[in-house]
């Protein structure tokens, strides 16, 4: 359920992103989910792909400030609430979230949910038979 | 070890004798041998007659800079060209070089306070002395290469560049002293940590650093992460170069050799000379140098002189850190901002490093103050509000010191140009406009 998301420390200039895409493309590692948080002066690439550990040494060689995160992965049925019953659950539990990002493929959608207490939060979905 | 004990430590009246004495000879010298000084003098009413004593040095007119540009390259020799037997040059950023001659009684005499500074930093015979300073027309790498000669150490002339030969031969040689300008010592740390060769296999203990000012905070960084005593040697090209003053094992101060180079504290308004003890312009009298003298040069760098006896018993007189230049000095939203008091702030902060970059512009008819920092990387966060809080934290520390409110601008690992030289930290679109 918990998986490691890279998150990449990013200057607010043009270009960036596309730098870390062509890093990680050129050694075939996949971007399975992306999302970046920012503000006016520099961002916050999160990521998952296909080969964690590679993707944070490669990163780290050309120069990047790589982080590991803890996150949880949900896949759910790609219907309405789905989602909310989850997120119903969590909110319940008191556990807060940082931040999210939801992609979907066909019939099924898959949510990353990187919460403020990720032990308490695996917790109690599991309690709840979600994987 | 004290190298010169009569010099060094001789007692005050004695000095001010020999002192008046080598002054009286200087400016009979000057007067009969260089045609601008004699002009200069003539015009302010004064000739060498006047010159009785140290303290009639006042009666004598300045030199500045912009005289050694003026009467480049040969104009403010007092020897014959015959006589002189090195050249070296400052890399001034604008206009012509400043040259300056040495005869070879300068060399002797820069070899002899060379070898003071390195024995007061603990070094002898027995050392092995990697030069990383510039060898050239600078007189980093040639000054401290004299220097450690005249001591007796083992010179290994490396100059700059080439970060990984420079690792590799400092290890395999046991280097135990190096001199380089503090924020090539920085990089050099940096290079040894990601090399992954063990600290324990190099010997190296003691670092002669200088050619850039440097703060207290970035001394600690140094000899924390690179494990050395760093010691500052002082000098301007100028003078001589490295080794017009040094520190002592008491670090309190850096003690000049006035028997060569007699100091003066001025207003740098009007060119009095200050009462003992106040804070203003330094400026050097070259009492010895034959090839290009300088009498009563300002240097343009402001600090305090302390005339007390040291803890390490020498009496020459100390100079505290320097306050800033007047050269460097910004004046930001009509405050005063010294580059260094920036560094100083960010080498106390554990979350960044201490290389920075400060652009100033005017937009709008205000002034924009932006610093560029890194984060170390252990301190970068996955969150925005993480960050901001850094930023904020960054920002909050400088004003309390700098009086005025920077926009910090949080950079990517190594994305400020490391230095090899002097740092070049600062760019005022201002002068552009
Ligand atoms: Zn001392």
């Amino acid at each position: 359920m918990t998986t490691k998301q890279l998150s990449i420390f990013l200057e607010n200039k043009t270009g960036r992103l596309n730098d870390v895409a062509k890093i990680l493309s050129e050694s075939s590692i996949n971007m399975k989910a992306f999302s970046i948080a920012d503000n006016t002066d520099f961002g916050i690439l999160r990521v998952l792909v296909s080969d964690t550990d590679k993707a944070y040494q490669i990163l780290k060689q050309n120069g990047f400030a790589v982080k590991f995160t803890d996150v949880i992965t949900l896949h759910i049925s790609n219907t309405p609430g789905s989602l909310y019953s989850i997120l119903d659950l969590l909110a319940t539990a008191n556990i807060y979230i940082e931040y999210m990002y939801a992609f979907s493929e066909g019939e099924q959608a898959s949510v990353v949910i990187r919460p403020d207490n990720l032990e308490e939060a695996v917790k109690v979905l599991k309690q709840n038979n979600i994987q | 070890m004290i190298w010169n004990q009569a010099a060094e430590c001789m007692s005050r009246e004695e000095k001010r004798r020999l002192q008046s004495q080598r002054l009286k000879e200087l400016v009979a010298r000057v007067y009969a041998n260089c045609e601008p000084y004699r002009k200069r003098m003539q015009e302010a009413g004064v000739t060498p007659d006047d010159i009785q004593s140290i303290d009639d040095i006042a009666k004598l007119p300045f030199t500045s800079k912009k005289d050694l540009r003026d009467y480049y390259p040969w104009g403010m020799l007092s020897a014959p060209l015959s006589d002189i037997v090195r050249i070296h040059a400052s890399s001034g950023t604008t206009g012509k070089p400043i040259v300056a001659g040495y005869t070879a009684n300068d060399l002797k005499i820069w070899e002899e306070v060379g070898a003071r500074c390195l024995a007061a930093f603990g070094m002898d015979k027995n050392d092995v002395f990697h030069v990383s300073y510039g060898y050239g027309l600078f007189t980093g790498g040639l000054g401290a290469h004299g220097a450690g000669q005249n001591l007796g150490a083992t010179v290994i002339p490396m100059s700059v560049g080439n970060t990984e030969k420079q690792l590799l031969m400092m290890h395999d040689l046991g280097a135990t002293a190096i001199a380089c300008t503090p924020s090539y010592a920085l990089y050099l740390t940096e290079a040894l940590e990601k090399s992954g060769i063990p600290r324990e296999e190099f010997k190296l203990r003691v670092g002669v650093l200088g050619a850039e000012p440097w703060t207290e905070a970035m001394r600690k960084e140094i000899e924390q992460r690179l494990q050395i005593k760093a010691y500052d040697i002082y000098g301007l090209t100028e003078i001589i170069g490295p080794g017009v003053g040094h520190e002592c094992e008491f670090q309190c101060g850096t003690h000049l050799h006035d028997d060569h180079f007699y100091p003066e504290i001025i207003d740098p308004e009007t060119g009095e000379v200050l009462p003992e003890g106040s804070t203003g312009e330094l400026v050097f009298t070259t009492l010895t140098k034959e090839g290009m003298p300088l009498i009563r040069f300002r240097t343009r760098d402001l600090t305090r002189l302390v005339y007390e006896k040291c803890q390490c018993g020498r009496t020459t007189v100390r100079m505290e850190k320097i306050l800033g230049r007047s050269d460097d000095m910004l004046i930001i939203r009509g405050v005063n901002v010294f580059p260094s008091q920036v560094e100083a702030v960010l080498c106390e902060m554990e979350e960044v490093e201490p290389h920075f970059f400060i652009t100033v512009d005017r937009v709008n008819n205000t002034d924009t103050f932006d610093i560029q920092v890194e984060v170390k990387e252990q301190f970068y966060t996955d969150d925005i509000k993480g960050m901001v809080k850094l930023q904020k934290k960054v920002v909050a520390k400088l004003q309390s010191v700098i009086g005025i409110s920077p926009n910090i601008i949080l950079s990517e690992p190594r994305s400020i140009e490391r230095s090899q030289g002097k740092a070049k930290r600062v760019l005022d679109k201002r002068k552009f406009q």
